[in-house]
């Protein structure tokens, strides 16, 4: 058996730490565990989509009159039927819930039909008559900037197809090229790729005799999805309860409110009938919302000395139709390279593009991951250039614990370096870099990521994640939290911060979470926020709840309860970004120290003083005495920070992660074909709270990383999907899938909860690069296209073999 | 309509359905057994896996009336009550399990596997799971539950007796 918690420093914590599987891993392992299409509803009609098959086409008439004859069809939407367009960013609502006078990508939704049975639906849908005029569509970014009479969204007013543009600039970056013993500068080119998540957007809706609805989606954001759809409903919140059920894989593709969500709600509305409706496979790649495709040029300067002098770089990323996350996309795609290393002088110019095609939006490692690539190559090429050692060079250039970064983010816990060291230990580095046969390579990799956005999408003063904590009569502790389990694993640990404060076996705390009737807000699972906010805001409430134990087993023991201290603001300049620190009246702050003088075990609360203790069932009962229920809730909000210039919120994180990859790849020279043997991989999570689910989050971007570094990408011609299918859109199995071996990590993070920091995107970006250093350390290539298909390997297999002809020609 | 009498985990159905209806819509429509799941609907992403006649097959490309005669085993019909498969049992242990959506069709791969192969090789057992896609967990820990339950059943657990 693997001790999973080896390496890794005993805090004596009892639950905390422990690999835990996850808690609903039983009920999915029997089947029992309800999807959001496993739900039954009674007597439901069921939704269809007509889809657009033109990516650029205006609408001159839809008619609807012999669908809505048909026998069992119960009714029809079109575009005229909603007013209110909508976007997850409230700066970006540009999307209609059914397309209105003009379709801007192929497979975007014209209408809808609500019938008694698929089947009816299905013959429905062939029954409306849409009359479309094409028009010349855009498919390109570069084409995008060019001035145009019809630009996709004409209620931004500008000449092109713009979306987003955003350029920063931090120091000189003459000076900065200028003290560079190498500059090097690439042209890098990415697919767009797809979550590809198992289970398919699914929706449904249920309305009561009052005209109220309870909306069951697989959705990563109940909060955002409740908001936007009161908004395109024009019906206030409290009519509107969602609930997310079990959901099978997000990754970033279930993060926005989406259009069929819309047309279920406003069925269930006009109909008064419960409703449901369920993606094919195809639909869920034309409505994507996946990675951008990018073109992006990026230039670098390092010194041997002093480590990267300068980084600039010029981006496009291709849109699709609609916003979505765009604008922040545009932003992560430059800010989240102020790290793993220290970056003098930057610039970026970053542009989002709108073009005919479906839209992108945020991917797990969102933004981060394609520009990541980009500069881990051009190091390499850098350190190639200088003749430093690629592995070595990194290990002295990744930031210092409490390091402001050229854009002002506060990076405080820092546990890479020994995580690298090792992975450079156990995988031989040293005998293999540049020593492998032919054929044969081995490559490194860093990275860095949020532990979520200091910022809200929506501007206001509510905490970033309210939870609240009951006991019952019995003892059982319940945990109620917004925040969505979206496979992750989120419900175990907000109940392992609860049973940890509270001194409760795991198994005695339940978790209500993803259910905007019963559970306070959490703003969703996105940016990697969740276990940073909500878990502080579980271990928050624990704590509050403690304190309502102790002071009654004070009382039982007829002892004097221990005072609490406001907490103290933190001296530490980091821990506040530079600005005065801002604790309101109450508010814990983050991860705050709990010990009270008691210890709460074996069902009971002992004093550590005197010889004295209550059973932890008294001491709640003498608590409920007064009110007759037990509740209390636990809070988090970022501190205030970051600079004092436009745009500076943007990847401001409360704390980051930091991976680090050395991956091992046979390279195969007849067939172009790049084999990864090996990945070692060392993630700083700050303390890990469950091994075993972070070993899986490591592993699972592993996986993902693999795909878009060897084999995904969204093809498309003239804006029309060509691989809406698993059959054609591939994804590694677990014959691609390397060996893995996790290095222990970590750091202990001062406002992390317990120490802990996100571990589930940040991974996914470094694996990429490092499997392109590994191929040219195996065959002198380097590659600069994602995914690297064998056909690319070939053709600078090919290129890197003319060039030494050539050489060798010059010298004869 | 035809009247199909199907053995599903045991228990006998017998309903009226379109020829037309797949396995897989008549094991979550007809009869309710909703832990197997529909990720595509066309034989891509082998979620919907079951055992028909004691081999796995995707039950979206399987018409229900073609499983006549046969007996149908559904995630449902794999643990023997509240005491799990070793298979089930080590996917928990392992953390085999994230999002959990193909989770029934890994069970039923690795169950058919070892019921064929005590000692399977690292190999078979990425054949054994290689039909069916999953997202989350990079398939690592699905091989080493796999491999940790044929190691179980070997050591003699007394699973089916």
């Amino acid at each position: 058996m693997v001790d999973l918690t080896k390496g890794y420093p005993d805090k004596g914590y009892k639950i905390i730490g422990k690999p835990v599987p996850l808690m609903d891993s039983r009920a999915k392992v029997m089947g029992q565990a309800l999807y959001t299409d496993d739900i039954r509803l009674h007597n439901p009609l069921t939704i269809k989509i007509l889809r657009s098959p033109h990516p650029s086409a205006n609408i001159l008439s839809v008619d609807t009159t012999e669908a809505l004859a048909l026998k069992g069809v119960k009714g029809v939407l079109t575009g005229a039927d909603f007013k209110n367009t909508f976007g997850v960013l409230t700066i970006s609502k540009d999307e209609p819930a059914l397309a209105r006078d003009v379709v801007r990508y192929e497979g975007e939704p014209v209408a809808a039909v609500a019938a008694e049975t698929p089947e009816i639906a299905a013959r429905a849908l062939d029954l409306i008559k849409v009359d479309y005029a094409l028009t010349d569509g855009v498919f390109d970014s570069r084409k995008a900037l060019k001035p145009t009479e019809h630009p996709l969204h004409p209620e931004l007013g500008r000449e092109n197809n713009l979306h987003k543009k955003v350029v920063q600039e931090f120091g000189d970056m003459a000076q900065g090229f200028e003290d560079a013993d190498v500059v090097v500068e690439k042209r890098f080119r990415f697919a767009s790729i797809n979550h590809a998540f198992t289970e398919p957007h699914a929706t449904q809706v249920e309305i009561d005799n009052k005209g109220n609805i309870t909306v069951y989606s697989a959705t990563q954001v109940p909060h955002y999805l409740h908001m936007a759809m009161a908004e395109v409903l024009e019906i206030p919140q409290h009519r509107i309860r969602i609930i997310k059920p079990h959901l099978g894989g997000g990754f970033g593709g279930k993060s926005d409110p989406f259009p069929h969500e819309m047309i279920a709600a406003k069925f269930a509305l006009d109909l008064g009938r419960n409703v449901k409706l369920k993606f094919s496979r195809e639909e869920v790649f034309f409505s994507h919302h996946g990675r951008h495709q990018t073109d992006l040029t990026m230039k670098l300067g390092f010194s041997k000395d002093k480590g990267i002098t300068a980084l600039g770089l010029d981006t496009l990323i291709d849109g699709g139709a609609y916003g979505s996350f765009g604008i922040v996309t545009t932003y992560y795609n430059g800010v989240l390279l102020q790290g793993p290393y220290k970056v003098p002088n930057f610039r970026f110019h970053v542009q989002r593009l709108y073009t005919n095609k479906p839209m992108c939006g945020a991917m797990r490692g969102h933004g981060g991951v394609n520009p990541r690539f980009a500069s881990e190559v051009l190091l390499d090429m850098a350190c190639a250039e200088t003749g430093l050692d690629p592995a070595e060079t990194r290990l002295k250039m990744i930031h210092k614990e409490n390091t402001l970064t050229t854009n002002e983010y506060r990076v405080t816990s820092v546990g890479l370096r020994n995580g690298l060291t090792e992975a450079i230990r156990r995988t031989n580095w040293h005998d293999k870099h540049g020593k492998l046969p032919f054929g044969k390579g081995i490559g490194v990799a860093c990275g860095f990521f949020i532990s979520g956005s200091a910022l809200p999408i929506h501007w206001n003063k509510l905490p970033a994640s309210t939870v609240r904590i009951t006991i019952d009569h019995d003892g059982g502790v319940t945990v109620f939290s917004g925040a969505a389990d979206i496979g992750q694993g989120s419900d175990t640990m907000l109940a392992q911060m609860a049973a940890e404060v509270l001194g409760q076996p795991l198994e005695n705390v339940k978790v209500i979470s993803a259910d905007t009737r019963t559970t306070p807000v959490d703003l969703g699972s996105y940016s990697s926020r969740v276990t940073f906010m909500a878990g502080n805001a579980s271990r928050n409430a624990a704590i509050r709840m403690r304190r309502l134990l102790v002071q009654a087993a004070c009382e039982l023991m007829e002892m004097i309860p221990p005072k609490y201290d406001r907490p103290e603001p933190p001296e530490d300049f980091f821990r506040q970004g530079g600005r005065k620190p801002d604790f309101e009246k109450g508010f814990l702050g983050a991860n705050p120290d709990y010990a009270d003088g008691f210890i709460f075990e074996d069902g009971l609360i002992r004093s550590e003083k005197h010889n004295a203790s209550v059973t932890f069932l008294e001491a709640v009962e003498k608590a409920l005495e007064q009110e007759g229920i037990l509740q209390v809730s636990g809070t988090y909000r970022a501190p205030k920070m970051g600079g004092k210039f436009k745009g500076s919120g943007a990847g401001l994180s409360p704390s980051y992660s930091f991976t680090a990859f050395i991956v091992e790849v046979t390279v195969d020279p007849e067939t172009g074909f790049i084999k990864v043997d090996k990945a070692t991989c060392a993630h700083d999570c700050g303390f890990p709270l469950n091994p075993l689910a972070v070993n899986g989050q490591i592993e699972g971007c592993i996986h993902m990383g693999l795909g878009q570094a060897l084999m995904e990408e969204m093809v498309y011609d003239n804006g029309a999907t060509q691989n809406p299918s698993f059959l054609e859109y591939k994804i590694p199995s677990a014959f691609e899938q390397p060996e893995v071996d996790i290095v222990p990590t970590y750091s202990d993070d001062s406002e992390g909860p317990f120490g802990a920091k996100e571990a589930g995107e940040g991974i996914l970006a470094p694996i990429i690069p490092a499997i392109a250093n590994a191929v040219y350390d195996a065959v002198g290539i380097r590659l600069t296209q994602l995914p690297m298909r064998p056909d690319r390997v070939l053709a600078a297999l090919a290129r890197e073999s003319e060039k030494s002809d050539q050489k060798r020609g010059d010298k004869a | 309509m035809k009247i199909l009498t199907l053995t599903i985990n045991d228990v006998s159905h017998s309903k009226a359905v379109p020829p037309t209806m797949t396995l897989l819509d008549f094991l979550r429509d007809e009869v309710g057994l909703t832990g197997t799941k529909n990720g595509c609907d066309s034989g891509q992403c082998g979620c919907c896996t079951v055992m028909v006649g004691g081999k796995p097959m995707l039950s979206c490309l399987m018409l229900a009336l073609d499983a006549e005669g046969h007996e149908v085993t559904t995630i449902e019909g794999i643990a023997k009550g509240n005491d799990l498969h070793p298979v089930q049992e080590a996917m928990v242990e392992k953390g085999a399990i994230q999002c959990g959506y193909c989770t029934p069709a890994m069970v039923i791969n690795g169950v058919h596997l070892l019921d064929n192969n005590d000692s399977p090789t690292d190999d078979e057992v990425k054949e054994c799971i290689s039909a069916t896609v999953c997202r989350c967990t990079g398939y690592n820990s699905i091989e080493r539950a796999i491999h940790s339950a044929a190691e179980k059943m070997r050591g003699g657990t007394a699973w089916l007796i």
